[in-house]
């Protein structure tokens, strides 16, 4: 077996550095946790039980088969009823398990231990993507795949070399600092999800409605990959998770970083923050039409494409057409209250993170396209749908 | 006669006149208004293989798909839907319409009666199920597609879909009640109408796990319409059960689920042990070993399978007490599963065996059934399950037990009985290639799974990183050559309906019960007419 681990070893460790390599991996991945730690242990404590009762019974099985045939002149014996063997066979199996559960046991009160925490994540689950708000640190931001469409579909033609971390990257990762007790407050907005990444030992769902709670202490730097677990719709496929386990000071670094860049919350009082959007565009920025629908077009792909289609026409009736709807041919104000809002009930979310320019954009764009005439839509009656 | 009034003069007559034939009407009205038990076996079993081909396509096309990532052949929302309507027809389309198949056919043959207990009821379960199939597959071509929520449908992704949803749900509740008829049936048939001398410790096992299997679907089936009504009512009558905006929670609906989806395992696996206990001491001409532990057995079975039903949630996050009951209680089951393995093999031993296609696939269903037996163990454990749970780990866990359990044991049990149901035998060399190429084939599709799920491959995702590249790849080569081999099934069973060598009146000669013993091959239309007297 030491050959088979080695392999095994060397595949997880392939599988790190490079996930290009051809891997035939057979084995639960490096554990990076205490507790993921205690799971592998756990797994291969009782693998190996399994195997070794498997090979006692079977043997006994094979032997039999071998041996016992009518065509090698085996007369049939008639025994049967046994009871001190019967009770053997009941009693050894009984002893055996109480032996599994009491380690596992040990690891489940360790698991919902989540008491004293040094920091708290929510994480709020959409169709199809993540939102993680850092209670403590006051960072709020969503998380979305961003392996390119295009490296996706292959419907008429293979696409484009994949990239070494296909569907396993996203366009804002989760960062923790190591040695740090993060305790996940998971929630959803709107159907079950589940918070998965193997290597931390975490797999919580995120109810709608509920807020359920996990934790993990990241040992050593690095970065570790997950996906969403429960079926979430026809997107599922395509919410990973990717976390970063980093040093305290490359955390706090980090935080900086990405509170300056924080855009501005959702419904803030009054005037109390200027318009700071995405820090690379200028609030006072005049925005001409056809500016405003061609990065519409991007900001479309990125957001919309999923559910509404490349040409508007949706899946419905889950996902409705965009092209002919009512609401893109509608009055501007309802269009840009259910863009802020999303449609409670479905899995329209709201989109208010994106910036007064993205928006308008995105809308213009909805508004102007597939033979639509609904008319473009200004930053400014965003900004002021805001209020 | 003379003497007798008119209508009793008519009621002779008819008897007479059918006794005269001892043959079934032909043409479709037979088989339409048929209440004969082996007739309305014969069709739960073509039934049920056109619906393990239909889902056995599905599966094809999922495992075609994950051939290598990307999206080449479907999108996302109509993986979804095979995934979840392939889980639904081979559950409720395939293998319990194949043991309620095999109830008809032999348990009135093995307590000795005549027929089912209320054979109008049986005709009635049986025709239930066309509406209910055509509605399920129907679903695929209404606006929106078919459910694509996983066969559990889970609420609030199931609110969301269209009218297959509705679909789905109508047909839940007809399977639902002609289980329950068929349940009915099988209890009246097996308290009531066994032969004199027939004592219930004397009734061969398949009549005993059929017993206790259908007390199960008795219990839970209507668990079940109960949930998906609520889901109904949800959808269109404003209800908030399974949303919490209403007062409601998504977590109940998985509960009342799986307390009916965790016996409803079992009912799907019971039968199959039935059968199960039949071929291995025929094969091995020696009795069973442990008759009555067996019945013990299989009885602790289904009562723990009441008590375990949140080893299917352990990521929903219930408290510690809640992991740690269901952990134990899982763990548990080990116990009556070990002693019926003990069992089998104890009643090899020492006997006198050949390895005719049945006890090739008894064989078979022993290995691999235990191998997801130990899979089963391993996800038992709460903070293992916690890392494996919806991975492909999973998915070859109950492909095991349910492919290679129930569906291997429907398949010795074909090869057991068809000899004595057609009078034909069928060719011994293709039932063996069969054999091997279906379990060639099985593993090459599922073990590798096993392996995906470890390496963290969540399933229900029609696309895939590309460290699982490989895997997928071998597992739908495996997929593909399990799938095809079913099609040397068809023509194996066909040409043994057409003919044939003659099958003698014991075909295996360690068979002992009553089909075997006071049955021609092939059976009569009407057996038993006079009970027979079982010493």
């Amino acid at each position: 077996m030491p050959v088979k681990l080695t392999r095994a070893v060397a595949a997880a460790a392939a599988f790190l550095s490079a996930p290009v390599l051809a891997d035939y991996h057979v084995d639960i991945l490096p554990p990076a946790t205490p507790i993921a730690q205690e799971i592998y242990n756990l797994h291969f404590g009782i693998l190996w039980v399994c195997v070794g009762i498997f090979i006692v019974v079977f043997g006994a099985m094979f032997w039999s088969v071998f041996a016992h045939r009518k065509s090698r002149g085996a007369q049939a014996a008639q025994f049967h009823e046994n009871t001190t063997i019967e009770i053997i066979w009941t009693v050894v199996p009984f002893v055996i398990l109480i032996a599994m559960a009491y380690p596992a046991t040990k690891t489940v009160l360790d698991m919902k231990d989540g008491s004293n925490p040094d920091m708290s994540i929510k994480v709020t689950a959409y169709q199809w993507k993540w939102e993680y708000d850092y209670l403590q640190d006051g960072v709020r931001y969503f998380s979305s795949l961003s392996t390119p469409r295009e490296q996706i579909e292959e419907h008429e033609k293979p696409g484009p070399k994949k990239n070494p971390n296909y569907l396993l990257e996203v366009d804002n990762p989760v960062v923790v600092p190591v040695g740090k007790k993060v305790r996940l407050l998971i929630t959803s907005n709107d159907v079950i999800h589940g918070w998965y990444v193997p290597q931390l030992g975490v797999n919580q769902y995120g109810i709608p409605g509920f807020v359920k709670d996990a934790w993990f202490k990241v040992d050593k730097p690095g970065r570790y990959l997950g996906q969403c677990s429960q079926i979430c719709g026809k997107e599922h496929g395509y919410m990973p998770i990717v976390v970063d386990a980093v040093s305290a000071e490359d955390y706090a670094k980090w935080i900086a970083d990405k509170k300056a860049k924080m855009p501005p919350p959702p419904a803030p009082v009054a005037d109390a923050t200027p318009a700071a959007a995405a820090p690379a565009e200028d609030p006072n920025k005049k925005w001409s039409v056809d500016e405003l629908k061609a990065n519409g077009a991007k900001v479309y792909a990125a957001n919309c494409q999923a559910c509404h289609g490349a040409e508007g026409k949706g899946t419905p009736p889950a996902f409705p057409p965009l092209a002919g709807s009512k609401v893109a041919n509608g009055p501007k104000g309802a269009q840009i209250d259910l863009e802020l809002k999303g449609k409670p009930g479905t899995a329209m979310a709201s989109f208010a993170q994106l910036s007064d320019a993205d928006l308008a954009s995105v809308i213009t764009h909805t508004r102007t396209s597939w033979g639509n005439k609904g008319g473009e839509v200004m930053p400014a009656e965003v900004k002021s749908a805001r209020k | 006669m003379s003497t007798a009034t008119h209508a009793h003069d008519t009621h002779g007559h008819d008897h007479a006149h059918a006794h005269d034939h001892h043959g079934p009407p032909a043409g479709f009205s037979r088989w339409m208004y048929t209440t004969n038990h082996k007739d309305i076996g014969t069709m739960y079993l073509w039934f049920s293989f056109a619906m393990f081909l239909m889902g056995g396509s599905m599966a094809l096309l999922i495992r075609a798909e994950l051939f290598q990532p990307g999206l080449q052949l479907v999108e996302p929302q109509f993986f979804n839907s095979l995934t979840t309507v392939h889980g639904l027809v081979m559950v409720f389309g395939a293998i319990m319409p194949a043991f309620v198949g095999f109830a008809n056919w032999l348990v009135p043959m093995q307590i000795g009666a005549a027929d089912m207990a209320f054979p109008r009821m049986n005709n009635w379960s049986f025709w239930l199920l066309i509406p209910a199939a055509l509605l399920l597959v129907g679903s695929f071509f209404v606006p929106g597609g078919a459910a694509a929520s996983g066969w559990t449908l889970y609420p609030p992704l199931i609110i969301q879909q269209g009218m297959s949803i509705d679909m789905t749900i109508l047909a839940v509740h007809i399977l639902g009640a002609s289980s329950i008829m068929g349940s009915i049936n099988i209890i009246t048939t097996i308290l009531n109408l066994r032969a004199p001398g027939m004592t219930l410790m004397k009734m061969p096992l398949f009549v005993w796990t059929w017993l206790i299997t259908a007390y199960l679907l008795i219990a839970v089936m209507p668990v079940l319409a109960g949930a998906v009504t609520m889901l109904l009512t949800d959808r269109h009558f404003g209800t908030s059960f399974f949303n919490a905006a209403g007062g409601g929670d998504p977590t109940m609906f998985m509960h009342i689920f799986w307390f009916f989806g965790h016996p409803e395992v079992y009912i799907m696996i019971l039968p199959a042990f039935g059968i199960v206990s039949q071929i291995i001491p025929a094969f091995a001409r020696k009795p069973l070993f442990g008759y009555a532990s067996m019945v013990y057995a299989t009885s602790s079975i289904a009562i723990l399978s009441f008590i375990v039903w949140g080893h299917h949630m352990f990521t929903v996050g219930m408290p510690a007490a809640g992991n740690l009951f269901f952990m134990y209680a899982t763990m548990l089951i080990a116990v009556p599963t070990g002693v019926k393995i003990f069992n089998w093999i104890a009643t090899m031993w020492k006997g006198s065996m050949t390895f005719e296609t049945p006890m090739l696939f008894a064989v078979g269903f022993l290995c691999l059934f235990t191998i997801g037996g130990f899979s089963g163990l391993v996800l038992a454990i709460t903070p293992v399950d916690i890392t494996l749970h919806n991975t492909y780990y999973v998915v070859a866990h109950f492909h095991y037990v349910l492919v290679s359990g129930a569906l291997f044991a429907i398949m010795a049990g074909i090869y057991f009985w068809l000899p004595k149901w057609t009078g034909h035998m069928y060719s011994e060399g293709l039932g063996k290639l069969h054999f091997w190429l279906s379990m060639i084939g099985f593993n090459v599709a599922f073990f590798p799974q096993h392996f995906l799920g470890l390496a963290g491959m969540p399933r229900r995702i029609p696309d895939y990183a590309l460290q699982f590249t490989e895997w997928n790849q071998i597992s739908t080569v495996g997929a593909f050559i399990f799938g095809f081999s079913q099609l040397l099934f068809l023509y194996i069973v066909i040409s043994t309906i057409r003919g044939g060598a003659k099958a003698p009146d014991r075909t295996w000669e360690g068979a002992d019960s009553l089909e075997w013993t006071h049955l021609p091959s092939p059976v009569p239309y009407h057996t038993f007419e006079t009970a027979p007297v079982v010493k």
